[in-house]
C-alpha cells in the first residue's frame, strides 16, 4: 500500500475516503476531527495507541492465532475425568450448528415480529427445562449456575421478608464465595455442616439454624462432591415449618432418573445448562436457569426475563416479556436485582439438546452415566489403599476418591497420572482440607468401560507402588 | 430518493410449538449402551436411589427425529433478523457491529472448546496467553491498569465495581458511612440497579436544558456519605459531556471512587480514555465494542480494569506472566480480593474474539473505527432530521453526537395519534427494527439509533428510506402503520393482558396447557392437567 | 365492548373570540353573540374516527344530539342512549348526569371531550371509580386527563380497549380560579383525580424486565419516608397522591387534597387550614412533604396553598421542604425544573436552586427548583 493512500479496512464500508467525504459533505463539516468538538482538548488522547503492529489480513490473523491455540492441549488429547462444576458431555453436531446460526449468533434484543424465532426458541426451552423439573415458570438464561443460586436466594429473602440464607458447607467454594459476594451486605449467609461418612447435610445442624430469620436453605442435588442428598424431603420439611422456603439446585442432566425437587418440597429450583449442549470453553460456556412455581408471590421476584405466549391478530403462536407491573412495595426491599446480557444462546442450544434427546434419551442417559460413574468408582475402591466412594451414599457422576491411605498425595497422584496421558480428576486436598489427600472424579457418557479399565489401571500402578 | 425500498417479507413458517412436533416413539440422538460388563460388576445402579428421589416416569419432553429438530430449529433461525441479515443500526446502546466469521473459527476449535477450566496451566498456556495479552491491549486503551475478565457482562461489570467499592471502603472503615452512588438518568439503568444489590441508595442526577447531566446537582449531591460515582459517557443520547473531568473531581474531593461504564465506548476508542477523564475503574462490554456477538441475550462478557490502587481488590484470580520464565498462570495472589463474581475465569469466547478483532485492526483501526462509527451516526442523524417528517433529536440539534442518538417522534404523535411502537412494529415489515429507550421515558415517544461502523452508505440511506416511508405513512395512510406488522413473522399482538395479568400469562406450554386449550380457549377451572 | 361518551358541545366556544373558558350560559351566550362556532364536536368526531377498526365491536354509550349521539352515530358507531339533557342547552348538571348513568351501566373506558370545567365534572361524579380519556377541546386544559390532541385521545382510547394499554395512573383534574384567570392571572389548584390508561411503551421487547406500577413506586417512596421520620416532628402531608402513599403506610386516613398532619405515627389533624397549621407549628420542629401538581411540576402554590409562606418560614424554609415524585411524574416535566410560587418572591428565591426529589426507597434525584 502507497504510504499516502488512506488504509481501507474489510470490516468499516466506509472506511474509503471518497465516502467519508461525501458523508462529511452531507453533514456540512470539514472533518471528521469537527465531529468531537464536544471532547474537550486535555482529553483528548494525543499519541497513538501503542499496540502491537496489527495483523491486517485474515491469513496472518489465522496463523496468529492457530499458532496460540496450538499451545493448548485440550481434553480431548488426554483422557480426562475433571468435572466440578464444568463437564465433559457430549455436544451433539446439531447444538453446534443451531448455535452458530448467524440469525441466532448476531441477534439481540429485536421484538418479538422480527426476532420472534429467539423468543419461540427459548420459550421452547423453559419450556423443556419446566417438563425436568416441573415447574411452571422458568426464567430466561442467566450467567451461570452459580448466579441462578444466588438469585434465587436473594428472591427468597424477598418473597420471606427474611435475610438470612443458609448454604451446604460441602459446596464449590468457588460459588459460596458467589453467593456471599451477592448476598452482602442485606443477607447472611450461614453454612450448614455434613456428616462425615456420608456427606449429606447434617440436619441436626440445620435444625439448630433454622431461626425464624431464615430465608431459604439451599443445597445441591447431586452435591458438588457427587452425591445425592436422600433426605431431600427431611430438609424441605424442616425449612417449611421453620417459615423458610427450600431451594434446590440441580443437574439437568440427572433429571431423567432423579425425582424433579418439587415432587420432595422445593419450592424454587435453580441449576447450570452447561451439561446440555454447551462447550466447556475453559470454563467460558456457562448459563444459569431459575424456576419456580406459576404464582404471583414467586413471579413477581424475578430479576430476570419471562417469556409468555399470547394470541396474535392473525391467530399465530405471539410471545413477548410478561412485565408484570408489581404493585405493592413489600417493606425492607431492594430493587429486584439487574438484568442484562447473559446467556440466551446457551438457552436456545439447551433446548434443541433436550429436544433431540427427548424423554427416553435423558432417562437412557442418566442411566448410563450412572452405571459408568458406579463401575468407575468400584474399580477405583477396589485398589490397595484407596477408599471409594468416599462418601457412603449415592452418586450421580462424579465421586470422591480417598487416597490417604496410599501415602501418596493427591498432586503426585495426579501428575503420574498425566505423564500417562489422563487427567484424573480434581485435587480436593486444598479446597476440602478435612477430606485429607482426596481426588474428584467425573465420569460421563463420553467415558467407556475401556476408558475407566484404563484409569483404573493407571492408578493400580501408581498406588500399588509399581511407580510408572 | 434515496435508498429504494424493499419488497421484503420475513420468513413466515408458522411453525408449531415444538411439543406439538412430537411423534410417541421418535428419537433425535441415541445414547451409548451400558456395557455388559458394566452391568454386571455394579448390578441394578437405580435402585441405590431411594425410591423418593427417583424418577420412574421419563419428562414430558418432545419425542422427534433428528431431521425435524433441526428442521425446527433452522426455521426459527430464518423468523430471526440477525445482526448479520439486517441493517441493525436500531439497537441503540448495544453497538451491533459487525461479528467477524474468523472468530468463530477460533471459538469452535477443540484447543479452546474442550478446555476445562481445571487444567494443569501448562496445557493452557496458549489460552491464558490471550487473556494476559487481551488484558495488555486493554489497558492501553483505557489507561488503566489491570483488567479482568470475569464479569459475565456489562451489568455484571457495574456490580463487581460495586463490590470492590464496597471492599475498598470496608478496608478503610468507611463502608458503614458511604452508602450512597451517585448516577445520572441517561446512564444505563444497571447503573443505579447493581450497586443497590450491594445495598448502596442511589442518588440520580437528571441533565440539565442542554443535556449534559447536571454539574450543580452533582455538587449538592455529594456527601461524605458519596462511595462512587457510576456514570456512562457519552450517554444513551450520543452526548459526550465535555466536563465528565470535572466530575471525578467533585467526587475524588467528597473522597468518593469513580467508576466508568464504558458500553458507550465504540466512538471514542483510541480518541480519549478512561484514565484521562479520571476514572479508579471503567469496564467495555465485549460483545459491543470489540466484536463478540450478541447471542440472542448472551452469553456476553464484561472487561473490567481498574487503577493500581484498586488491583488488590479484583476478583481472583487474574493472569499474570511470569517474567523470568515467561510462563502463563493464574494468580490468585490479590491481596484484598473479592473472591468470585461468576463460575471460573469469564466468558472465554468472548475473550478470544476481542483479542481477534484488535490484533486484526491496531491502534489506528480502533481510531478507524470510532471516526467512522461516530461519522456514521452523525450523517445519519443529519438524513434523518432533514428527510423524516414529525422526528426530534432533543438537546442541541447543532451539536454533533458521538457513535448513538436518541430521536422522539413526538410530534408525528401529535399530528397522527401513532406512536413510537407502532412505528418500531412497521419497521419489521422492510427487514428492520429500532429500540426505543430505557424507562422512563423522559425523552418522548423515543427511538435510540446507533449505526456502528459496520455499514455502508447505501445501508444508511436505506434505512433512513425506510424510517421516511413509514413516516409518511403516518400522516398518508395511518392505518397500515397501526395494525402493522404485516410482513414480519407474524402478525401484530394487540391485547397485552396475557404478559401482565397472572390468570392468562402462561411462561411454558406446561403451564398454557394448564390454562387453555386449542388456541387461547379458556379452560373451566377445576379442568385440566 | 361498552365505551362511554360525553361530549361537552360548548367546551372551548369562547377561545376563538377571545373569552377564556366558557363557564356558565352567559358566558356562552356572549360568546355565541360573538360569533363564536362549536369545536368540540369536530374534535370528538376526529377522536371517534381512530377507534373506527373498533366499530364492530363496540357500542356507544352516550347522551343525545349534541353531547354524542350526533358524532358518534356520524361515525358509524352503534349508539345507545343512556339519559336526557334536563333542559334545552346542556349543562353541568347534564354532563354529570351522563357519568353517573355511565358509572351504573358499567362501560369499558369512558371517552369525553371538553376543558377542564368538563373534567371537573366528571371528575364530580364518577371519582376514580371509571377509567377515563379526555379529548381536548376546552380553553384551559391543565389536567392531566386530556391527550395532547383528539387523534391522540382516540388512540390512547382505542389502545385501551385492545388490552394493549393494561396500566392505569391517576391523573390530575385541575382547576382555575375563573375570576383570576380574566383577569389574566393563573391560579390553578388540584381539584381531585381521574384514572386515565398510562401511556408509555406497548411490548417491552427490551433488555430490562418489569418496570414497577406507578402504585409501588409510590409505596416504595412512602416506605422511605416513614422510616425516615423522627420522633416529635410534625408531618404536613400536602395534596397528591404520592404524598397520601405516606398517610396509607402508616394505616392512617387523611385527604386527597388538604393538608394533613401527622406525628409520631398519629394522625393529628386532616385537611388543616393555614392557621392550624400554624398553631401546630409552634410546639416544635416541623417537614413540609410535598409533591409536584400540576403540568409545571409545582411544588409549592398549586393546590397546597395552606402551605402558605408564613408556614414554610415557621417550619424552617428550603429544609424543611420533603419533595417526593414517581420518575414517571419527573419525566413529564421533560426536563423543565420543578417550580415553586408561594405568592412571596422573597421566599420563592430561597427556595430555588437545587433540591433532593425522593423517587424510591433508595433513590433520590437531585432536582432544579425555579419560580
Amino acid at each position: 500500500m502507497n504510504k499516502d493512500e488512506k488504509r481501507v479496512y474489510p470490516y468499516i464500508p466506509n472506511s474509503v475516503p471518497e465516502v467519508q467525504e461525501e458523508m462529511l459533505r452531507a453533514i456540512g463539516v470539514e472533518s471528521l476531527e469537527e465531529l468531537y468538538a464536544l471532547i474537550p482538548k486535555e482529553l483528548m488522547f494525543q499519541r497513538e495507541l501503542r499496540l502491537p503492529d496489527p495483523l491486517l489480513d485474515e491469513c496472518s490473523l489465522d496463523r496468529h492465532m492457530q499458532g496460540l491455540l496450538e499451545k493448548n492441549k485440550s481434553t480431548r488429547e488426554f483422557l480426562s475425568f475433571l468435572g466440578g462444576g464444568c463437564w465433559p458431555h457430549y455436544v451433539p453436531a446439531i447444538c453446534d450448528a443451531i448455535s452458530q446460526r448467524s440469525e441466532f449468533l448476531t441477534a439481540y434484543a429485536g421484538e418479538p415480529y422480527e426476532d420472534h424465532g429467539r423468543f419461540q426458541a427459548l420459550f421452547e426451552y423453559a419450556s423443556m427445562i419446566a417438563e425436568l423439573v416441573e415447574m411452571d415458570v422458568v426464567s430466561v438464561p442467566t450467567y451461570d449456575g452459580s448466579q441462578a443460586a444466588a438469585t434465587a436466594l436473594r428472591m427468597a429473602t424477598r418473597i420471606t421478608e427474611r435475610d438470612v440464607v443458609l448454604v451446604p458447607k460441602l459446596l464449590n467454594p468457588d460459588r459460596r464465595s458467589i453467593i456471599a459476594n451477592y448476598c452482602d451486605p442485606e443477607v447472611e449467609v450461614l453454612e450448614v455442616g455434613f456428616e462425615p461418612e456420608t456427606g449429606l447435610l447434617d440436619l441436626k445442624d440445620l435444625s439448630r439454624k433454622l431461626s425464624g430469620r431464615v430465608a431459604a436453605i439451599y443445597f445441591e442435588n447431586p452435591g458438588y462432591l457427587g452425591t445425592i442428598e436422600t433426605r431431600a424431603r427431611e430438609i424441605a420439611n424442616l425449612a417449611h415449618r421453620a417459615g423458610a422456603l427450600c431451594v434446590v439446585g440441580v443437574d439437568p442432566i440427572s433429571l431423567g432418573v432423579l425425582a424433579p425437587p418439587p415432587r420432595y418440597g422445593a419450592d424454587i429450583v435453580c441449576g447450570e445448562l452447561q451439561p446440555l449442549g454447551v462447550h466447556m470453553h475453559f470454563g467460558g460456556g456457562r448459563g444459569g436457569f431459575v424456576a419456580t412455581p406459576d404464582e404471583e408471590r414467586f413471579v413477581a421476584e424475578y430479576p430476570l426475563r419471562l417469556f409468555g405466549i399470547a394470541p396474535t391478530t392473525d391467530g399465530a403462536w405471539g410471545f413477548g416479556d410478561v412485565a408484570w407491573e408489581r404493585t405493592s412495595f413489600a417493606q425492607r426491599e431492594n430493587a429486584k436485582e439487574f438484568v442484562g446480557t447473559m446467556a440466551a444462546l446457551w438457552g436456545i442450544t439447551a433446548g434443541v439438546y433436550l429436544a433431540l434427546l427427548g424423554p427416553r434419551g435423558i432417562r437412557e442417559l442418566g442411566e448410563l452415566i450412572m452405571y459408568r460413574a458406579a463401575y468407575a468408582a468400584k474399580r477405583l475402591g477396589e485398589l490397595p489403599g484407596i477408599r471409594c466412594p468416599r462418601f457412603d451414599a449415592p452418586h450421580f457422576k462424579e465421586f470422591v476418591v480417598d487416597l490417604n491411605a496410599t501415602g501418596r498425595t493427591t498432586r503426585e497422584v495426579l501428575a503420574e497420572l498425566k505423564d500417562r496421558g489422563i487427567l484424573g480428576g480434581i485435587d480436593l486436598s486444598g479446597s476440602f482440607p478435612k477430606l485429607g489427600q482426596a481426588l474428584l472424579v467425573c465420569v460421563t457418557e463420553v467415558h467407556t468401560k475401556g476408558d475407566i479399565d484404563r484409569l483404573a489401571a493407571g492408578l493400580a500402578e501408581i498406588v500399588g507402588g509399581g511407580g510408572r | 430518493m434515496k435508498g429504494k425500498l424493499r419488497r421484503f417479507h420475513q420468513a413466515r413458517w408458522d411453525e408449531p410449538i415444538i411439543f406439538q412436533l412430537s411423534r410417541p416413539g421418535e428419537r433425535g440422538l441415541l445414547v451409548p449402551e451400558v456395557e455388559e460388563g458394566i452391568r454386571g460388576e455394579v448390578g441394578d445402579v437405580l435402585s441405590r436411589i431411594p425410591p423418593e428421589l427417583r424418577r420412574e416416569d421419563p419428562p414430558a419432553l418432545p419425542e422427534m427425529a433428528q431431521p425435524r429438530v433441526y428442521q425446527h430449529y433452522l426455521r426459527l433461525s430464518q423468523e430471526n433478523l440477525g445482526r448479520d441479515l439486517n441493517v441493525d443500526v436500531g439497537q441503540g446502546t448495544c453497538t451491533m457491529k459487525y461479528n467477524p466469521p474468523v472468530n468463530e473459527r477460533f471459538v469452535s476449535s477443540p484447543k479452546l472448546a474442550d478446555l476445562h477450566p481445571l487444567q494443569d496451566e501448562d496445557t493452557v498456556q496458549g489460552i491464558l496467553e490471550i487473556m494476559h495479552k487481551l488484558d495488555l491491549l486493554l489497558r492501553e486503551i483505557s489507561g488503566m491498569d489491570r483488567f479482568t475478565f470475569q464479569p459475565g457482562g456489562g451489568s455484571h461489570a457495574i456490580y463487581t465495581m460495586a463490590c470492590m467499592v464496597r471492599a475498598y471502603f470496608a478496608e478503610r472503615e468507611e463502608a458503614e458511612r458511604r452508602d450512597e452512588i451517585i448516577t445520572t438518568l441517561f446512564s444505563h439503568p444497571s447503573d443505579a440497579a447493581a450497586p443497590r444489590v450491594k445495598g448502596y441508595k442511589v442518588i440520580m442526577i437528571y441533565p440539565d436544558e442542554e443535556g449534559f447531566p447536571d454539574i450543580e446537582a452533582l455538587k449538592e449531591a455529594v456527601s461524605e456519605r458519596t462511595a462512587a460515582l457510576f456514570i456512562t459517557n457519552p450517554e444513551d443520547t450520543g452526548l459526550f459531556n465535555p466536563r465528565v473531568r470535572e466530575f471525578t473531581e467533585i467526587v475524588h474531593q467528597a473522597g468518593g471512587l469513580c467508576c466508568y461504564d464504558q458500553a458507550n465506548a465504540n466512538g471514542i476508542l483510541g480518541i480519549t480514555r478512561a484514565k484521562e477523564a479520571g476514572f479508579d475503574m471503567c469496564f467495555f462490554n465485549l460483545h459491543k465494542t470489540f466484536a463478540s456477538p450478541h447471542g440472542c441475550g448472551g452469553p456476553g462478557a464484561g472487561a473490567l480494569g481498574v487503577t493500581a490502587e484498586l488491583v488488590p481488590f479484583l476478583p481472583v484470580p487474574l493472569i499474570s506472566c511470569d517474567e523470568k520464565t515467561k510462563r502463563y498462570f493464574l494468580d490468585w495472589d490479590v491481596p484484598n480480593t473479592i473472591g468470585k463474581v461468576k463460575d471460573f475465569y469469564g466468558v472465554i469466547p468472548a475473550v478470544v474474539r476481542a483479542y481477534a478483532w484488535i490484533m486484526t485492526l491496531g491502534a489506528e483501526g480502533l481510531r478507524e473505527v470510532a471516526k467512522v462509527a461516530v461519522l456514521n451516526n452523525n450523517y445519519l442523524m443529519r438524513e434523518i432530521l432533514r428527510r423524516v417528517r414529525g422526528v426530534r433529536a432533543p438537546f442541541h440539534l447543532e451539536r454533533h453526537r458521538l457513535e448513538q442518538v436518541r430521536y422522539s417522534w413526538e410530534e408525528l404523535a401529535r399530528d397522527t395519534g401513532i406512536s413510537t411502537t407502532d412505528i418500531q412494529r412497521r419497521v419489521a415489515d422492510f427487514g428492520a427494527h429500532y429500540w426505543t429507550s430505557h424507562e422512563p421515558w423522559v425523552v418522548p415517544e423515543p427511538m435510540t439509533l446507533e449505526p456502528t461502523e459496520s455499514y455502508s452508505k447505501e445501508e444508511l440511506d436505506e434505512y433512513i428510506a425506510i424510517l421516511e416511508h413509514i413516516a409518511r405513512e403516518a400522516y398518508e395512510d395511518p392505518e397500515t402503520v397501526k395494525s402493522a406488522p404485516h410482513r414480519s413473522t407474524v402478525g401484530k399482538m394487540a391485547d397485552h393482558s396475557y404478559f401482565d395479568d397472572p390468570r392468562k400469562w402462561a411462561m411454558t406450554w406446561r403451564a398454557y396447557l394448564r390454562k387453555y386449550t386449542g388456541y387461547f380457549q379458556p379452560r373451566e377451572t377445576g379442568e385440566g392437567g | 365492548m361498552r365505551l362511554g361518551l360525553i361530549v361537552n358541545p360548548v367546551a372551548g366556544l369562547g377561545g376563538r373570540v377571545g373569552l377564556k373558558g366558557t363557564d356558565g350560559p352567559e358566558v356562552v351566550r356572549r360568546a355565541r353573540r360573538l360569533g363564536a362556532v362549536p369545536e368540540a364536536p369536530g374534535r370528538a368526531q376526529r377522536a371517534l374516527n381512530a377507534l373506527s377498526p373498533l366499530r364492530d365491536q363496540l357500542l356507544v354509550l352516550t347522551y343525545p344530539g349534541e353531547m354524542g349521539e350526533k358524532m358518534a352515530q356520524a361515525c358509524g358507531f352503534r349508539v345507545e342512549l343512556v339519559g336526557r339533557l334536563r333542559g334545552e342547552e346542556s349543562t353541568a348538571e347534564d354532563t354529570q348526569d351522563a357519568a353517573q348513568e355511565l358509572l351504573r351501566r358499567g362501560v369499558d373506558l369512558l371517552l369525553f371531550c371538553g376543558g377542564d370545567g368538563t373534567a371537573r365534572d366528571i371528575y364530580a361524579a364518577v371519582g376514580t371509580e371509571l377509567v377515563v380519556v379526555g379529548i381536548p377541546a376546552g380553553v384551559k386544559m391543565h389536567s392531566a386527563v386530556f391527550a395532547p390532541t383528539p387523534e391522540r385521545a382516540g388512540e390512547v382510547a382505542r389502545r385501551y380497549l385492545e388490552g394493549e394499554i393494561r396500566a392505569v395512573v391517576e391523573a390530575e383534574v385541575m382547576d382555575i380560579d375563573e375570576k383570576a384567570f380574566r383577569r389574566g392571572e393563573v391560579h390553578a389548584r388540584l381539584f381531585g383525580y381521574l384514572k386515565a390508561p398510562r401511556v408509555r411503551g406497548g411490548l417491552q421487547g427490551a433488555k430490562v424486565a418489569t418496570p414497577p406500577s406507578e402504585r409501588y413506586v409510590q409505596q416504595a417512596i412512602a416506605a422511605r419516608v416513614v422510616e425516615d421520620m423522627k420522633p416529635g416532628v410534625l408531618y404536613l402531608i400536602g395534596p397528591g397522591t404520592t404524598t397520601k402513599a405516606v398517610l396509607e403506610a402508616l394505616g392512617l386516613t387523611g385527604t386527597l387534597l388538604g393538608v394533613d398532619a401527622i406525628q409520631d405515627g398519629k394522625l393529628q389533624g386532616a385537611d388543616l387550614s393555614e392557621g392550624e397549621i400554624l398553631s401546630f407549628l409552634n410546639e416544635g420542629p416541623a417537614k413540609a412533604v410535598v409533591s409536584p401538581i400540576g403540568g409545571q411540576g409545582h411544588i409549592l402554590g398549586r393546590g397546597n396553598q395552606q402551605l402558605s409562606p408564613r408556614v414554610i418560614r415557621a417550619a424552617g424554609g428550603k429544609r424543611a421542604l420533603v419533595v417526593l415524585a414517581t420518575p414517571e411524574k419527573l419525566a413529564t416535566l421533560r426536563g423543565r425544573p420543578l417550580m415553586v410560587d408561594t405568592g412571596d418572591p422573597a421566599l420563592d428565591e430561597e427556595l430555588s436552586g437545587y433540591i433532593a426529589v425522593i423517587t424510591g426507597y433508595r433513590e433520590r434525584v437531585i432536582y432544579r427548583v425555579t419560580h
